[in-house]
């Protein structure tokens, strides 16, 4: 019952303990025994991560398109300016 | 505060006040990547988040006259980026909920993950899909439009809570919550989906379905 507990509870912090935000020294070494110790929670912070990396991965693929910054260049009378290929 | 204060900033902010074109087209390359990829994540349309782009430059060429250099650059861009987007989004479709009560349950009670699959193991390529990655939209759609922009903000542009907070105008404490909120959510949708695929797939897993929290609830 104890240990059950301890995962909700531990959950609330399982955002900021990735982002390695956790000031409090205790409850950070806390969690890190926990989450050894805990497969469940092992898992929630492995796939918490890897969800993170794959938004991250996924947001490289998504570039300005050429023809859109063209026209953005256009509107904001800026075409002089448009980088050449050797600049880009 | 004057240009000097804000050591930080790599653009002359005074030649931005006083209407600098090269200064402006430096802005412009430097941010508009950056600017597009965040306002296609909220539209979800190439052509409306296009416009929403020039407009979002547009309004900060007029307003840098009035620009006090209090904030980054950057973090003013995204606040003027963020608010066209979600005006837009606003003016397109009557929102169900006001921003208050939204905000009230972004805020509300702890997330319980019911999906407890260890699909990490899956090969990059399955993971990576292209029709995972549509997935991976699909499942940000869903959220809350205060916790999908938090989300956007942080972990795909990668601004600070801080920033996040100052382009928001919200508290960093709020941030965490609604960040902390969108993640797990996020967490279990995948979970679900790279679970069914897990289930397709030929590795085995010793940790495959078997645990959950359901029960621990006090």
């Amino acid at each position: 019952m104890k240990k059950e507990r301890n995962c909700q509870e531990l959950l609330t912090y399982l955002s900021d303990y990735i982002d390695d935000n956790i000031e409090d020294e205790a409850l950070c070494d806390e969690i890190e025994e926990h989450v050894e110790a805990c497969e469940t929670c092992r898992i929630v912070v492995d796939t918490l991560k890897k969800t993170l990396y794959l938004y991250q991965t996924s947001a490289k693929q998504t570039v300005l398109p050429d023809q859109v910054r063209h026209r953005l260049y256009q509107r904001l009378d800026l075409e002089p300016y448009l980088p050449t290929d050797e600049e880009s | 505060m004057s240009e000097r204060e804000n050591t930080q900033e790599p653009f002359s902010i005074q030649a931005l006040r006083e209407g600098d074109r090269t200064e402006f087209a430096r802005v412009v390359e430097a941010y508009s990547e950056k600017m597009y990829r965040l306002i296609l994540k909220m539209l979800r349309n190439p052509q409306d988040a296009e416009d929403i782009l020039q407009e979002t430059f547009l309004k900060a060429y007029r307003g840098f006259e009035d620009f006090r250099g209090n904030a980054k650059i950057s973090t003013w861009l995204y606040r003027i980026a963020t608010n066209e987007a979600l005006m837009f989004l606003r003016q397109k479709e009557e929102p169900k909920v006001s921003i208050d009560k939204q905000a009230l349950a972004d805020d509300g009670q702890a997330y319980n993950p019911m999906k407890i699959v260890d699909w990490c193991c899956l090969p990059e390529q399955e993971l990576l899909s292209s029709e995972a990655m549509d997935y991976l939209d699909r499942a940000v759609d869903q959220l809350s439009e205060s916790m999908r922009i938090t989300f956007l903000l942080r972990d795909l542009e990668g601004l600070s809570t801080q920033e996040t907070a100052e382009v928001l105008s919200i508290s960093e404490a709020a941030v965490k919550t609604r960040l902390s909120r969108a993640r797990m959510h996020l967490r279990e949708r995948l979970s679900g989906y790279y679970g069914r695929k897990l289930d397709a797939s030929p590795i085995d897993t010793p940790h495959h379905g078997g645990n959950t929290l359901e029960g621990s609830r006090s």
